[in-house]
């Protein structure tokens, strides 16, 4: 008799988990079929998803690509089949892109390298401020690549010789950056190697830039412009010694206004006729396309931003009349559609100026695009201001900070960091909003798609060209809806 | 305080001057100076204004466009098209931005008379038409009692449709549209029986269509569409530019003209005096007008006359396929009769 009893006095061996619930099957399992009534909803989903995609991948792969007419596309397709007619893409893309900048189509040469150039530079500038992963160096060889590339690509002796120059120098510092590592880097510093000039310098300058590249002309006079900077701030250096600070800003502003009203225009003329550098103008009609979507959204975007913040802080202002002025902007454009905002650009801005005035159509587009998103940028930006506790207000006092250094030590950087989803869906709305130039003739991405049904070949074609500009916008977009996303998880300090 | 009230009054006075030396000059002179004409034209209609796609405007309106520039300037290009929409287009015209405007526009009485314009003369006439499927069986428009309509919202063809179904005691359901394009998806897609709106559309967009046989345009015509280039009030002589530049096309095809043989008829005055006074080997016409003898001649070569560009843009030839109907010359049965060049 004995009583026997068994103890394991062992671990067993941990045994691979069953086949249904790891891999494709577990998964499936645990996401699509776990229960009767998700496996139905599942397996109703599919068919939903493939019979949509049975209706649409047809007609989307259609092999039209090279089609001449509607008419040549339905041939190519045959009878009775309905698919879509790349041609008209192919035709037009370039249209839908660029617009009527000039092609060399009707004499004298393609300059759409401009736009391109422009929109090229556009990143190289704002990555310093978009992205800190991006190392000073890397900054630099993105902008010697692009101007090295336009370089090659104008050709001639001059070119060439620069083009391959840059390029060089592109690749000398990028190899440099790739070759040493962060630590080695900051050591080479260290021991008095010197640093690269900051690439905001680039930043700052790119505003001249660009507009010179789109538009052409002098370059004196994007130089001139840039000059009413220099004076401003010098007059502001000498006045405010001589006279007090409030003074001083009071000079400098009048002093650059003077200089930018009157004297630019005298002065690049004058220095043009010395030394004539520029590039062939051309008019602001000949925007159109993406080419117009992109600089009224990007003028907007950049400049909504800071007249926001001003908006926003004179609104929450103590003094009464930087207040009513502010929340009567505020409310006031936010009270107004955006078309009747254009109207007002297009029609009555027009009926108003004495005849013969030329005022840039897309100047004034800008101009009301810009202060219509500023309106919107700074409510957004006061929810952000209203979001911070008050304690954060009493200690910047408390810390004797004046209120501009509050501002910006203290409140802007938080109140910014809550206000990012807010800011970028403003600037995503203006971005699209910008179509809505269609409505006063100016001919962007949709205004085009009615110019380019009015041909006989392609009227009637619906779905590829909304599809194809939908697509574009959906790009840029999606990128900035990203770029927000990243933004946040980058300055996360962990508050929650 | 001081510096910002003479900033102000420099302002104010330079404005002055510049709209002073702005109202000295003639539009002709004008156009001179900028070389160029400012042109307003439509966003895009089939036929009568589209670019292509190196951006180079085409179209039955940008012909008159091209033949006024050749007349000023004696270029045929040196037109900078300026597209306007329904709703801009008045404006643009009133406030200088344009020149002229070609751009479908119907002769009313309120817009010649109380919009201060002045219609030079028509260039296509078109009137109001109905088009339904074949399969329909309706052979006339008094046919469509009770017909689903497809039409464009805010136009006139709405008033038109509306007064034609209640003269003959019909019912309609409208199905409102707002553009062209999206005329044309619901139309096929069976969301109305009956597309209307001008003749010259409807034509355009049934060749689009996969079969345009299976549809048919009805023979009445409900409105009266005189369409025609327009300058605004207040320099008579720059509106007798334009009318009789598109007088000239108009009558280079009655007096035989064409973009070919027009070269030799203008080498040396020649047995037709008119053709001789038109093109300048004889008389002071283009003097008259401030221009110089060969105008007519240069407005004629810019894109053939009146028949040629109607063959070219929306003539039979074309997808388009318009007859001449109402818009052939009146010794042909139409309606078009240029004043003499006398």
């Amino acid at each position: 008799m004995s009583d026997m009893s068994y103890v394991r006095s062992e671990m067993l061996p941990e045994r691979a988990p069953p086949a249904s619930s790891v891999g494709v099957v577990g998964w499936m399992r645990q996401n699509l079929f776990s229960g009767i009534v998700n496996s139905i909803l599942t397996i109703v989903s599919l068919i939903l998803i493939y019979m949509v995609l049975a209706a649409i991948l047809p007609w989307v792969f259609s092999p039209t690509w090279n089609g001449t007419s509607q008419n040549d596309c339905r041939e190519i397709v045959g009878n009775g089949h309905h698919a879509a007619c790349w041609g008209v893409i192919n035709d037009r893309w370039q249209q839908l892109l660029f617009g009527f900048y000039p092609n060399g189509s009707e004499g004298g040469a393609d300059q759409r390298w401009r736009p391109i150039v422009a929109f090229a530079l556009l990143f190289v500038a704002v990555t310093p401020v978009l992205f800190n992963m991006i190392s000073r160096r890397m900054n630099w060889v993105l902008l010697l690549a692009v101007l090295g590339l336009t370089g090659l690509y104008l050709g001639g002796a001059v070119g060439m010789i620069v083009g391959l120059v840059l390029l060089g120098a592109a690749g000398f510092v990028g190899f440099k950056a790739l070759s040493t590592d962060k630590e080695a880097r900051a050591a080479e510093i260290e021991a008095g190697a010197k640093r690269l000039p900051n690439p905001l310098i680039f930043s700052a300058i790119y505003p001249f830039i660009a507009p010179w590249l789109l538009w052409g002309g002098t370059i004196w006079l994007p130089i001139a412009a840039a000059l009413g900077f220099v004076i401003g701030y010098f007059a502001f250096v000498f006045a405010s010694r001589a006279l007090g600070s409030l003074i001083g800003i009071i000079v400098a502003v009048v002093a650059a206004i003077i200089w930018w009203m009157v004297l630019t225009s005298v002065f690049a003329n004058a220095v043009d006729s010395i030394l004539p550098i520029g590039l062939e103008a051309v008019e602001s009609r000949k925007f159109g396309g993406f080419m117009l979507s992109i600089t009224i959204g990007v003028v907007a975007i950049a400049c909504s931003l800071p007249i926001g913040i001003v908006l926003a802080l004179g609104r929450q202002s103590d003094l009464m009349i930087v207040k009513a002025l502010c929340v009567g902007f505020i409310e006031f454009i936010r009270g107004v559609p955006l078309i009747t905002l254009l109207f007002v650009a297009s029609t009555l801005l027009n009926i108003f100026m004495p005849p013969g005035t030329n005022f840039d159509i897309i100047l004034r587009v800008l101009i009301m695009v810009t202060l219509f998103a500023s309106a919107y940028m700074a409510e957004v930006i006061r929810g952000g201001l209203a979001a911070l506790p008050r304690g954060q207000y009493e200690a910047a006092d408390a810390l004797g900070l004046d209120y501009w250094k509050a501002q910006r030590l203290i409140i802007m950087p938080q109140a910014l960091k809550i206000s990012i989803p807010g800011i970028v869906s403003t600037f995503i709305g203006v971005f699209k909003d910008t179509t809505l130039v269609s409505i006063i003739g100016l001919l962007d991405p949709l205004g085009l798609s009615n110019a380019i049904r009015a041909d006989q070949a392609w009227n009637g074609l619906v779905w590829e060209l909304y599809g194809f500009i939908a697509l574009l916008f959906f790009v840029f977009c999606f990128s900035m809806s990203r770029y927000s996303m990243y933004l946040e998880r980058r300055l996360h300090t962990g508050h929650r | 305080m001081k510096k910002s009230a003479f900033l102000g009054a420099l302002t104010v006075a330079s404005i002055a001057a510049s709209a002073a030396v702005a109202q000295d000059a003639s539009t002709v002179d004008q156009i001179k100076e900028r070389g160029k004409l400012n042109c307003g034209v439509t966003t895009g209609l089939v036929g009568f204004a589209a670019p292509d796609a190196n951006g180079q405007w085409n179209g039955f309106d940008v012909g008159v466009c091209r033949a006024v520039a050749a007349a000023v300037l004696g270029d045929a290009n040196a037109v900078e098209f300026v597209p306007t929409t329904g709703k801009t287009r008045f404006t643009a015209l009133a406030s200088g931005e344009i020149d002229m405007l070609a751009r479908n526009t119907t002769w009313t009485f309120s817009r010649d008379v109380d919009l201060k314009f002045e219609f030079v003369g028509v260039n296509y006439y078109d009137g109001q038409g109905f088009m339904v499927a074949k399969d329909l069986g309706a052979t006339s428009a008094k046919e469509l009692d009770g017909a689903t309509v497809c039409i464009q919202t805010g136009t006139t063809t709405e008033l038109n449709l509306a007064d034609f179904f209640r003269a003959n005691d019909m019912s309609y359901e409208p199905v409102p549209i707002e553009t062209n394009a999206e005329a044309q998806q619901q139309y096929l897609a069976g969301a109305c029986d009956v597309y209307t709106t001008d003749a010259s559309g409807l034509a355009a967009t049934r060749a689009t269509f996969e079969d345009p046989s299976a549809h048919v345009l009805l023979p009445e015509i409900i409105s009266k569409e005189p369409l025609g280039p327009l300058v605004r009030h207040g320099d008579n002589n720059w509106g007798d530019v334009v009318r009789w530049t598109l007088n000239a096309l108009v009558s280079a095809e009655e007096l035989g003209v064409t973009s070919a043989n027009i070269g030799e008829l203008s080498a040396s005055a020649g047995d037709n005096p008119e053709i001789n006074r038109l093109l300048g080997t004889e008389g002071s016409l283009g003097e008259m007008l401030g221009l110089d003898a060969g105008w007519a001649k240069r407005a004629i070569m810019a894109g053939g006359n009146y028949g040629e560009l109607f063959a070219k843009n929306i003539g039979e030839d074309t997808p388009i396929a318009l007859a001449r109907g109402l818009n052939a010359q009146w010794t042909d049965g139409g309606l078009l009769y240029s004043p003499p060049f006398r």
